[in-house]
């Protein structure tokens, strides 16, 4: 054994280890976590602040009496307690995260650091218009590019994220029917099959009926079958494009001028529109309104599921009744439209989507987003993120099924066909993935593919990045069709938690945590 | 581009891998005239290029820590410790998604089981979901379901709700059939929301601190309601409250709904926030939104996962709760970051300070000849009465750099009667010379 001159051994030796059990649980790096309410005191307090001058309360007799049972950290336990957790989280910043419709992609540090301004970040919705004029400069500059980029001539900026964007823009349509008169015969939406989960429930929300289109065999917008269902009842077809398996509707023309001549309107789900940015605008295919996450297309972070950003943009024949607020500018500068008697010439809002002005933090990231690439590097974007996803499709062909034929969009959708009769599923080929160091791709959607797996892997993985993970892949793809099922089956086990069993978790659902009777921390 | 990995020879390699002699074959399917369009759009910029035209704009902002500040209604300056900002910003946390792979994902989970329950524990709730996108959508959606427990269409919503509340629940609750009702309320306090509670009320939609800044009680409420087999729906806007008042659990509530930013969250001018929603177990599976649960992993550990997911539009589509996908993560960890920092005894700390300052500020203004404080009892927000326009008021106030608080005109622009109201909050960084600047600035313009 080499030594150094302190007799301390100074290389590992070969010894063939197994699986090890640790006294803590801990797994080096991995440390477990318990709850702050095991851990944290009634008295403990990671904050300082002066002490209250003992002023008569007038709170009118409602004083808060009793315990809460929200335990406090000092801030050395509390920092140790969320990075631990963080710790156990997958994130774009370490790898790729091919998750298909959720255009995972690099959210750079500059679009976090402007919206600390404390000119955008330290604003309040409601102080006087005169001393926010560049939160309201900013607001207009960013339609201003949405608009440029979409070819459409208004935005609503107010929806907080892509589903309250289709609520937005469903509400529109409402509107223009109850303007038209025709509010009440005008019930049935046209949705894919293939369609996101959001789509069919917020034309539900809106108090529509949902009809599905079938798909084609090559995975579009069957015409002739969407045509047969169009009527005078139809309110509006709800139709993603690039769509959920990744492809571009190419009749998507022929859809407008159909629905449009049935008297309805477009509605496009825009969630895809990275794929297309600077490439097309949706402007030109004929579309009545479309949302844009901006937390997808303009890279503001995920956040671990939100916030996000929806601005919806309206055509010509919805922008009368997009909802307030909104931002007009003269040369007197820029103003806020709040309430209806402020509306000029044949405005007539539906109302509001929510309190305020939406999403600002959100409209700051983006915007710095768009500067940064400025018109030709959104175009590239949109490219190279088309070509990485045809990259990974050809790649990948060689050990697994594509769903369709041909090239794709921005995302790459397989079936389970190469898994037949291996005994291994998409969910098990998708928790091996997570043991190769990867967060796998969208599984089980859209749902007219089998077993689906949509892979997005976005303009930001570099070649060498797509080689390893496709070589991963491939070597997965193999050794399910060389019966090693066990392994899939007990995928994740290098993970921080193996697989979880969400039944007993529906089952019996503990939502909180409860202090438990012989550990009474409310008589602290 | 520094965004964008590839260079030319990787992607004249990958087209040769995939099959194409040029990008533009991939987008075969695009109609030929509709593709590559011009765009009137700047090219592509660094850095300290992007951050000169931003901060430009930024500058042209009135900060809220630039002077005297004293605006709320609905969104509280408060401070923020800087743990929760350095958190929220890494990675892990923000560059990750929904967590929809559990064994990767239990940071972002466990964080939103300690987030659920401290709502609960806060708002005197069995349960609360992972977080609405803000306060205003959350009272919509407790009105929608509120109609879903109840099979009725009554909406009935207090005079003393935040305006912007009321429209948009007016807005979702009317698109579906619901009749949106709203009582007659008075600054002071004075409501007749009990009487008009009937067989047809699906919720009764009450404040409190109501938009006025007065402390409502809400048990008369509660039982009224109850009695006609209708829900209470509770709003609280500032969340800082909860701390000084009796939870709306207490008093009856069954539905609570609220603005979470006041804890951990910056102004940012209305938007991201965090809207919280909690109501009694027996209504859990009617719950909008997405929600966390314990579990074990198939090792017998302790894990957290997303469950009763047949509500979401994912699974049941048109017959969902609610179409709400992304919701506030990323803001809902600021808020468990923050109240785990305070602490109980932190947090009633803090909304002591907050109140103090509210009493100061309304002692000190209401001593100005011809103004009027209209409130018995508050917590960090009151009404004042003046003997003119309040809008003209504030903008002589913001032109001495003072932001005064919000005039009625601009929550109320059709409601004359309310337009010499003005909303003044205070907070715990309210301080006594911002008070003093204000009370001698409100005598000049007066
Ligand atoms: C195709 C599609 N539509 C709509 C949505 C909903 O967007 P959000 O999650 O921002 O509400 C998503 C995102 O998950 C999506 O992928």
């Amino acid at each position: 054994m080499s030594m150094n001159n302190q007799g301390r051994p100074s290389r590992p030796e070969d010894i063939e280890v197994q699986s090890v059990e640790t006294f803590t649980g801990n797994r080096a790096l991995q440390i477990e976590e318990a709850l702050i309410f095991e851990t944290g005191h009634m008295a403990a307090t990671g904050v300082d602040l002066p002490e209250p001058k003992g002023t008569r309360s007038r709170l009118g007799g409602l004083e808060r009496k009793g315990t809460m049972n929200l335990p406090g950290l000092a801030e050395p336990e509390a920092m140790r307690h969320f990075v631990r957790l963080s710790q156990k989280n997958y994130a774009i910043d370490m790898g790729p995260f091919p998750l298909g419709s959720c255009t995972m992609k690099h959210n750079p540090r500059l679009n976090e650091k402007m919206a600390r301004l404390p000119g955008f970040a330290e604003i309040h919705p409601l102080q006087p218009v005169s001393t926010v004029q560049g939160a309201l400069e900013l607001i207009d500059t960013l339609a201003g590019w949405l608009k440029e980029l979409t070819g459409m001539p208004a935005v609503a900026m107010s929806p907080k994220a892509g589903a309250h964007g289709e609520l937005c823009g469903m509400v529109t349509i409402k509107a223009a029917l109850e303007a038209r008169g025709e509010a009440e015969t005008r019930t049935r939406v046209l949705a894919p099959e293939s369609a996101h989960g959001t789509n069919p429930a917020t034309a539900a929300q809106c108090g529509f009926t949902v009809d599905a289109i079938p798909a084609d065999d090559t995975g579009r917008v069957d015409i002739e079958a969407f045509k047969a269902k169009l009527g005078d009842d139809v309110a509006a077809i709800m139709v993603t494009n690039p769509n959920t398996c990744g492809l571009f509707e190419r009749d998507i023309r022929e859809m407008a001028d159909a629905v449009h001549e049935a008297g309805g309107y477009f509605y496009c789900d825009g969630a895809n529109f990275n794929a297309i940015v600077g490439k097309v605008k949706p402007g030109d295919l004929g579309i009545d309104a479309m949302h844009i996450n901006l937390h997808k297309t303009f890279s503001t972070p995920h956040g671990g599921g939100g916030p996000g950003s929806g601005p919806t943009v309206l055509s010509e024949a919805l922008a009368p009744f997009a909802p307030i607020p909104y931002v007009v500018s003269d040369a007197d500068g820029f103003h806020l439209i709040e309430k209806r008697s402020q509306e000029e010439g044949d405005h007539h809002s539906f109302g509001r989507m929510t309190a305020f002005h939406g999403q600002m933090g959100m409209f700051v990231r983006a915007l710095t987003y768009m500067l940064s690439h400025g018109g030709d590097g959104l175009r590239q974007a949109a490219e190279d993120a088309v070509l990485n996803a045809n990259y990974v499709l050809a790649r990948l062909s060689a050990e697994m099924t594509p769903a369709f034929e041909g090239t794709c969009m921005h995302e790459a959708l397989f079936n389970d066909d190469f898994l037949k009769d291996t005994g291994v599923g998409t969910l098990d080929f998708a928790k091996a993935m997570i043991d190769e160091g990867y967060h796998p791709m969208t599984m089980y959607f859209p749902l007219v593919v089998h077993g689906a797996m949509l892979i997005e892997p976005t303009e930001t993985e570099s070649r060498h990045e797509l080689d390893l993970f496709c070589d991963a892949l491939l070597s997965l793809a193999k050794e399910a069709k060389a019966g090693k099922a066990d392994k899939f089956k007990a995928a994740p086990v290098l993970s921080p938690r193996r697989r979880l069993d969400e039944t007993a978790a529906a089952r019996k659902p503990v939502l909180r945590w409860e202090p438990s009777n012989d550990e009474s921390m409310a008589a602290e | 581009m520094r965004y964008l990995p590839l260079d030319t020879e990787d992607r004249r390699a990958m087209l040769d891998v995939v099959g194409a002699k040029a990008i533009d074959e991939l987008f075969a399917d695009v109609p030929a005239d509709a593709l590559n369009p011009p765009l009137d759009l700047p090219d592509h910029a660094g850095e300290f290029a992007v951050e000169r035209q931003m901060a430009a704009m930024a500058g042209k902002n009135r900060a809220a820590g630039a002077g005297p500040f004293f605006v709320g209604a609905g969104a509280y300056r408060h401070h923020v410790p800087a743990t929760v900002d350095h958190i929220i910003q890494r990675s892990e946390f923000l560059t990750s998604y929904t967590p929809y792979q559990p064994e990767i994902a239990q940071g972002t989970l466990q964080y939103l089981f300690e987030f659920q329950t401290q709502v609960a524990s806060l708002t005197g709730m069995d349960v609360a979901n992972a977080s609405m996108y803000d306060g205003s959508t959350a009272c919509a959606e407790a009105a929608l379901m509120a109609r879903r427990v109840t099979r009725r269409d009554g909406i009935l919503m207090s005079g003393s709700l935040h305006p912007h509340y009321e429209s948009v629940t007016r807005m979702n609750g009317g698109l579906v059939g619901g009749k949106a009702t709203v009582s007659e309320a008075s600054p002071d306090g004075a409501d007749n929301v009990i009487d008009l509670i009937s067989d047809e009320t699906a919720c009764v939609i009450v404040q409190t601190p109501d938009v006025f800044g007065n402390v409502v009680d809400l048990e008369p409420i509660a039982k009224a309601a109850h009695d006609k087999g209708a829900l209470l729906v509770a709003v609280v806007t500032e969340a800082v409250s909860l701390g000084a008042l009796k939870s709306p659990g207490e008093m009856g509530a069954d539905i609570v709904v609220g603005e979470g930013q006041s804890i951990g969250n910056a102004l940012n001018f209305g938007g991201p926030y965090v809207g919280l929603f909690a109501t009694r177990q027996k209504f859990m599976r009617n719950m909008p939104g997405r929600l966390c649960g314990e579990t074990v992993d198939a090792g017998g550990k302790r894990g957290f996962v997303l469950t009763l997911s047949t509500r979401e539009q994912h699974i049941r589509r048109d017959k969902a709760t609610s179409n709400i996908c992304t919701n506030s993560g990323l803001c809902a960890l600021a808020f468990t970051i923050h109240m785990t920092l305070l602490g109980e005894t932190g947090l009633r700390k803090l909304a002591t300070l907050n109140h103090e300052a509210a009493c100061a500020t309304a002692d000190a203004l209401s001593a100005i000849d011809g103004v009027e404080l209209v409130n018995d009892a508050f917590f960090n927000e009151f009404t004042l009465r003046l003997p003119k326009d309040a809008a003209e008021v504030v903008e002589a106030l913001a032109a001495k750099d003072i932001l005064a608080g919000v005039p009625g005109s601009r929550l109320w622009p059709e409601d004359e009667s309310k337009h010499n109201l003005l909303i003044v909050a205070a907070t715990e960084l309210t301080q006594d010379k911002d008070i003093e600047a204000f009370a001698n600035a409100l005598k000049e313009v007066l």
